[in-house]
């Protein structure tokens, strides 16, 4: 594997004396091999120690990494250098605030993840003593794929309507809010749907279904949130239509 | 939860050029502008009812109207449009009614394909009793 | 948090979306067809007359008129809102409103055949 000279056109952004972000050029000698994450860390280590940016694992199950490369959200620990030319714009992930270079403010992403109370809330509550909840395979597989969200905000990036309308709960927030209203064993749904069959839950959603598209763990969120639309608008006909019925 | 933050952060302004960020934008525009061609149709089909309610006279100058020139682009290209909604629409139907036999999910593929062979189905009956063939 | 009325809007537009789907475009091709000089029995003045004099039929028209108006209605709502137009509630009042006077419009023609 040889050597390859990368310029990688970086936001920067200091509080302390930035009133704007501008935009910073860094020649990389990098490995063919490298990602994206591998030349910001030589950056930081050998070029500008003052280059602040978020990474953990360095094999995509973290979700800190999230940034834009070339326009896209990408996990820079998997977008591979040899997928790009030789100028790579690395910014950070659009629709958040920038708190410092390449590291946004996600407290509105942990707020809203929250609100969705992403913990089962069991249908029949058991005691330690009565046994452990049992789950066939087959429901297991109803939810088991909005469980593998990492939280990287990827989706919040892609997704234009977060863009425009920034009280929209979000992707993710409905993903997981699903993840458990698919599970057998949890009860919780009536209280889930306060948050995402609100207008600012699914109802923002318009189908561009760029969140499916970039997720790098194949969440598909979109399809969690039409699941919920519908669901959410047959709850309401049942309600509104025939009263009578319990829930 | 997180310490304070700097108390400066940089929020970049949104501005509708995000259209063109990225090819799936566009396509997902192109989705949406469907409902123009599709909605001026349909008006263009209400109209035409008026013209059949005022009598042969009327509807015979309607189909006159459909046939010139400006009409008829008009007509392929809504076409285009309405064939592009119904492809999106059919693809993406399976996410939101997703069909769980047994363990496994009925494959997206089979849904969607079971609602081309629908929209074959009814397209030909609908050529076949307007005697288009 | 409330939990939204949008299933009201939302349910014509999907009913609509999948009834135009499976529908508008062959409709369009027997009009396209007409355009280009093989008018199809049905459009023949007396053919879609005896059609629409049934009440039956009439009822399905108003239907597809209001079905297929109601979604292209919603799309264009959030279509302009994607492109920047803020005035929603605005907007969402003049599309519906469209949508239901020409359908209000076309039960009115087809009532006089």
């Amino acid at each position: 594997m040889g050597e390859r000279l990368v310029e990688l056109e970086v936001l920067r952004y200091h509080p302390e004396t930035d009133k704007e972000p501008r935009f910073q050029r860094y020649s990389v000698s990098c490995r063919e091999e490298w990602v994206v994450l591998d030349a910001l860390n030589h950056i930081k280590e050998a070029i500008d120690p003052t280059l602040s940016y978020r990474w953990s694992c360095h094999m995509a199950v973290c979700g800190s990494c999230g940034m834009m490369i070339d326009g896209e959200p990408k996990l820079a620990c998997k977008a591979f250098l040899r997928d790009y030319q030789s100028v790579i714009r690395v910014e950070p992930l659009a629709h958040f605030p920038i708190e410092r270079d390449l590291v946004t403010v996600i407290d509105d992403f942990m707020a809203k993840l929250a609100r969705v109370k992403p913990y089962l809330i069991p249908k029949d509550a058991k005691t330690v003593e009565e046994g452990e909840y049992r789950q066939t395979p087959a429901e297991l597989k109803r939810f088991k794929q909005y469980t593998l969200c990492i939280n990287c905000m990827l989706c919040y990036a892609a997704c234009p309507e977060y863009g425009l309308i920034p009280k929209y709960i979000g992707p993710a927030a409905i993903a997981l809010a699903h993840r458990y209203n698919q599970d057998s064993r949890d009860g919780g749904r009536d209280q889930r749907q306060e948050e995402i069959a609100a207008t600012e839950g699914a109802w923002d959603c318009s189908f561009v279904g760029a969140c499916s598209e970039v997720c790098p763990e194949h969440v598909d969120p979109a399809a969690a949130i039409q699941q919920v639309k519908i669901k959410s608008m047959v709850d309401w006909y049942t309600e509104h239509l025939m009263p009578w019925l319990k829930k | 939860m997180a310490e304070k933050v700097s108390g400066k952060p940089y929020v970049r302004p949104i501005t509708s050029e995000w259209i063109f960020r990225h090819p799936r934008y566009l396509r997902y525009m192109v989705r949406e502008l469907s409902c123009l061609f599709i909605g001026a149709y349909t008006l263009l089909m209400v109209w035409g009812l008026k013209q059949l309610a005022d009598g042969p006279e009327a509807w015979r100058g309607f189909l006159e109207c459909l046939q010139s020139p400006a009409s008829v682009v008009f007509h392929v290209l809504a076409l285009a449009f309405a064939l592009y909604h119904s492809v999106t629409w059919f693809n993406l139907t399976p996410k939101a009614l997703p069909l769980q036999l047994g363990e496994e999910f009925v494959p997206d593929g089979v849904i969607a394909g079971a609602h081309f062979a629908g929209w074959a189905a009814v397209s030909l009956a609908v050529l076949y009793f307007a005697g288009a063939f | 948090m409330a939990r939204s009325n949008k299933p009201i809007v939302w349910a014509p537009f999907a009913a609509g979306g999948t009834l135009t789907a499976f529908l508008t475009p062959v409709l369009i091709l027997i009009t396209l067809l007409a355009e280009l000089g093989h008018v199809p029995e049905a459009l023949t003045y007396d053919a879609l007359r005896g059609f629409a004099g049934h009440w039956l039929a009439k009822l399905a028209l108003v239907a597809v008129v209001f079905l297929s108006l109601w979604s292209a209605a919603h799309r264009l709502r959030i279509t302009l809102y994607d492109l920047g137009v803020r005035a929603d509630s605005w907007v969402a009042a003049a599309v519906y409103s469209a949508a239901g006077l020409a359908s209000v419009a076309a039960a009115v023609f087809l009532l006089r055949i």
